[in-house]
């Protein structure tokens, strides 16, 4: 469509009139530091809780009991918020001498919140930590693989807003065929080619025919939605003992590592599906940072002209990691029916591929970073589910809305500078 | 044209073939088949075959009848054949005129239905296309809806004004609050760059969980009720009946109208409208030329977010005034967007497409109802169309029309390069 332009440049910030050797320093951090501060102060001292906070630390079926912490609510709520204001002290003191505030300065102060918030809602009740973070890592997970095919795409320069679409097209061929041959495998496998089946329409219609990448990802979501939805209520709602009980994967525990205390029992007790993402985060992230096809990829997306003048084959580079981005975005479809829920429901997916695409650019365009985006994603929804059992002090409603508010002040750059590939959304014409 | 360039005049190389006239009618077939407008109609017919494609294919009916395709294939042909018919013809039923009715009154009112359906996909689909128009991707219809029904309806259902008076307060109030939601998106696109598609995602779910905390226990909250449901909205605001009660059309289609008129005149004849296109058009040069782009960019979304806002408030005073749940866009925000893709971002192209899509929404609970077919084949329709009219070179292929500006077929035998190096 020649009405849209494509990705919009925005003006660059006012800065072209200084002197080019003055060191510009961004006062972003410092800022939402303080805000965050300010939030904490109010919520822990100004209207802390009286109580005990008890955060359960074992499960019973551990090799290894921990006691649980009983932590004063109040008390911790203080130390934890002066802790923070001497971070954001610090973040001031280091930006007027210059400086960046260091990402993983940013992180602790992140970490630190989180524990003085959750302290301060648990106060009389028990928390139980591994089952907040083992459900955290299960909603995580089709985040954490839509996001990283959202990256590749993204990194070989095709805006992939079809990720939603990927995922539903993965979750309804895997409930399917795990259903009629009754091997969850086969399941996985046919999740990856329903992902890649909808890549190829996204990749055919905006590499061959130019149409606005956006575009495209948004009206294959909808196409995708029909198609389920229509297959769904048509075939497989009648038939559903035959078509839709798809055998989900065992849990395997591995040896060792699954009884280190706390995270053990998160993250090697799970599925097959889990263990393959922990490979794939890895080897996305060694592949398109360490390997030449990772370099071939990244140049196609950041300056196609280039990458097609030492001979590299923009359109078919791009045509071919952007199916392969619909194949682990499958994936992580098939976990919705194979992994967690069991059975293939109507729009099932609920809006997880635009949060993973959220994770993408809140991760900036990088795998680990957005993985670990993900994960907050899925920890912050699984809080709400915790805190509603034990009675909020915050509606739910807050604390759902909290991943998407946190994903704008991303965007708007209050977390670090974000650019994305350059040539991301922009169709390779050869002339 | 190389057609009306007429014979070329260079005679360095005398194998070149001349190329013949064609007549008037064949340049006549040409414009009509290269043009946009048999684009969208061929889209449209491709779409509707692939969706009886989907609808044959998992019929009961014919899934019996093929299995004695080889004694009796004729079954399965008519099957087919009652199977997509009655499909389609249960949503034309559903959406323009239903023949089993006895009257002309009660035979119309399909059409009145569909018109109904039309109007927020208008209004929403003009907020959407006046965005495209600047360049930029409002997929924040869900959340501007909600908004602005969350400010309206609370005006609608809370505040006691005279007839009329109160009908135009709580519009005002929708319309500014489906501006301010857009207008944060504007806002933040100017000072930051963050880009338009992330953040009206992300405000949509934002929106989308502070209206249900407001109906669960803010402000817009049934007093009494645990239901999360607004209370119903005054009469005083409500919109009247076009046509009487027997039929759901109301004043709203008034709006639709006006708002297209409106944006017709924003777009193509006001001051700001021409610094919006030349925004949409190339940035940097309307930079270079002395516009605002960050100011364009926040206008563009006032407006674009007030429109939308308008096809929100329109749910809450027209089509549902016994009050609102935070499904109130029902999906209106999303399909927007199709409509303004299938219109082409010209308002009255919106209007089209909207009066078409509301005719696939009314058909399409229709067809569910009387033939079984689930609704969301009209999903599967309605993406096919904005698919096919996207890629216009895809149609062309499929029913081997010619390409804009190529030359027609010779008359002479092509002599191709093989043969000529011989």
């Amino acid at each position: 469509m020649s009405t849209v332009a494509p990705a919009v440049q925005p003006a660059s910030p006012a800065a072209d009139h200084r002197p080019e050797f003055e060191v510009v320093t961004s006062w972003k951090a410092p800022i939402a530091l303080g805000i965050f501060t300010v939030v904490a102060f109010l919520l822990f001292v100004a209207f802390g809780r009286e109580g005990i906070s008890t955060l359960r630390l074992s499960t019973s079926s551990d090799l290894i009991q921990l006691p649980d912490l009983e932590l004063p609510t109040l008390v911790t709520g203080i130390v934890i918020s002066v802790l923070l204001l001497l971070i954001t002290g610090v973040s001031v003191w280091m930006v007027r001498s210059k400086r960046r505030v260091p990402i993983w300065l940013i992180s602790v102060f992140a970490v630190l919140f989180l524990i003085g918030f959750l302290v301060w809602a648990a106060a009389g009740e028990t928390i139980p930590v591994p089952g907040l973070l083992f459900g955290s890592l299960s909603l995580a997970v089709p985040l954490i693989f839509g996001a990283l095919g959202g990256v590749i795409s993204e990194r070989v320069g095709v805006v992939n807003i079809a990720i939603e679409g990927q995922l539903l097209a993965g979750a309804f061929t895997s409930a399917m065929v795990a259903s009629l041959t009754n091997q969850p495998l086969l399941g996985l496998v046919a999740a990856m080619f329903a992902g890649v089946l909808v890549s190829m329409v996204l990749a055919s219609f905006s590499i061959k025919y130019f149409v606005d990448q956006v575009i495209v990802g948004v009206v294959l979501n909808v196409l995708v939605i029909g198609v389920t939805g229509f297959l769904y209520s048509q075939v497989m709602a009648p038939n559903a003992e035959l078509l839709n009980q798809p055998p989900r994967f065992e849990r395997i525990n591995i040896p060792l590592l699954s009884e280190i205390p706390i995270i053990g029992p998160v993250l090697f007790r799970q599925t097959l599906i889990v263990y393959i993402m922990y490979v794939a985060v890895a080897v996305v992230y060694y592949g398109l940072f360490h390997t030449r096809w990772g370099l071939r990829l990244r140049s196609v997306g950041e300056h196609p002209q280039a990458a097609d003048t030492v001979g590299i084959n923009v359109a078919r580079t791009r045509f071919w990691n952007v199916s392969l981005a619909g194949a682990i975005v499958g994936l992580g479809g098939a976990y919705f029916t194979l992994g967690s829920v069991g059975a293939f429901g109507k729009e099932m997916t609920a809006g997880a591929g635009f949060i993973a695409l959220a994770a993408v650019i809140f991760g900036r365009w990088d795998p680990i970073r957005a993985t670990l985006a993900a994960l907050l994603f899925g920890f912050a929804s699984n809080l709400q589910n915790v805190l509603s059992v034990i009675g909020s002090p915050v509606p739910s409603e807050f604390m759902l809305m909290l991943p998407y508010v946190i994903t704008i002040a991303a965007v708007a750059g209050f977390v670090g500078t974000s650019r994305g590939p350059a040539a991301s959304g922009k169709p390779y014409i050869k002339s | 044209m190389s057609a009306t360039q007429g014979p070329p005049t260079a005679t360095g190389t005398p194998a070149t073939p001349v190329p013949e006239q064609p007549s008037r009618w064949n340049q006549a077939f040409r414009e009509i088949t290269t043009g946009n407008a048999i684009i969208s109609v061929l889209a449209v017919v491709l779409a509707l075959f692939v969706g009886g494609i989907m609808i044959a294919f998992t019929n009961d009916g014919v899934q019996e009848a093929a299995g004695y395709f080889f004694s009796r294939p004729g079954d399965l042909l008519r099957e087919v054949w009652y199977s997509v018919s009655g499909a389609y013809s249960a949503l034309f039923q559903g959406s323009v005129y239903n023949f089993r009715r006895d009257s002309f009154a009660a035979g119309i009112k399909p059409l009145t239905e569909t018109l109904t359906f039309a109007t927020p996909l208008i209004m929403a689909g003009l907020g959407v296309a006046l965005g495209f128009r600047v360049g930029m991707f409002n997929i924040g219809g869900r959340g501007q809806m909600l908004i602005a029904a969350a400010l309206g309806g609370w005006v609608g259902f809370a505040v006691d004004l005279p007839y009329g008076l109160h009908m135009v307060a709580a519009l005002v109030a929708g319309v500014l609050g489906g501006a301010l939601w857009g207008g944060i998106v504007g806002l933040l696109k100017a000072r930051t760059g963050a880009h338009e598609v992330i953040t009206t995602i992300m405000l949509n779910y934002v929106a989308f969980y502070l209206v249900s905390y407001l109906l669960r226990e803010g402000f817009l909250k049934t007093p009494g009720s645990n239901n999360p449901k607004s209370p119903a909205t005054k009469v005083t605001a409500v919109f009247p009946d076009l046509l009487g009660p027997t039929y759901t059309l109301h004043f709203g289609f008034i709006l639709a109208i006006a708002a297209t008129i409106f944006t017709w005149w924003l777009l193509s004849r006001s001051n700001l409208g021409f610094q919006f296109r030349a925004v949409g058009l190339n940035p940097h040069a309307a930079r270079v030329a002395g516009i605002s782009v960050k100011r364009i960019y926040v206008y563009a979304m006032l407006f674009s977010g007030g429109l939308i806002g308008l096809a929100g408030i329109n749910q809450v005073l027209g089509t549902t005034t016994s009050g609102f749940g935070a499904g109130l866009d029902s999906g209106i925000g999303f399909d927007a967007i199709t409509v303004a893709l299938l219109g082409r971002s010209k308002p009255w192209g919106v209007f089209a497409a909207g009066i078409l899509f509301g005719a696939f929404k009314a058909g399409g609970f229709s067809m569910q109802a009387a033939e079984g077919v689930p609704i969301d084949i009209v999903l599967v329709v309605q993406s096919l169309i904005v698919l096919f009219i996207a890629a216009p070179p895809l149609v062309r292929a499929i029913f081997r029309l010619p390409a804009p500006g190529s030359a027609p077929r010779r008359a002479l035998p092509n002599v191709t390069q093989e043969v000529a190096a011989k």
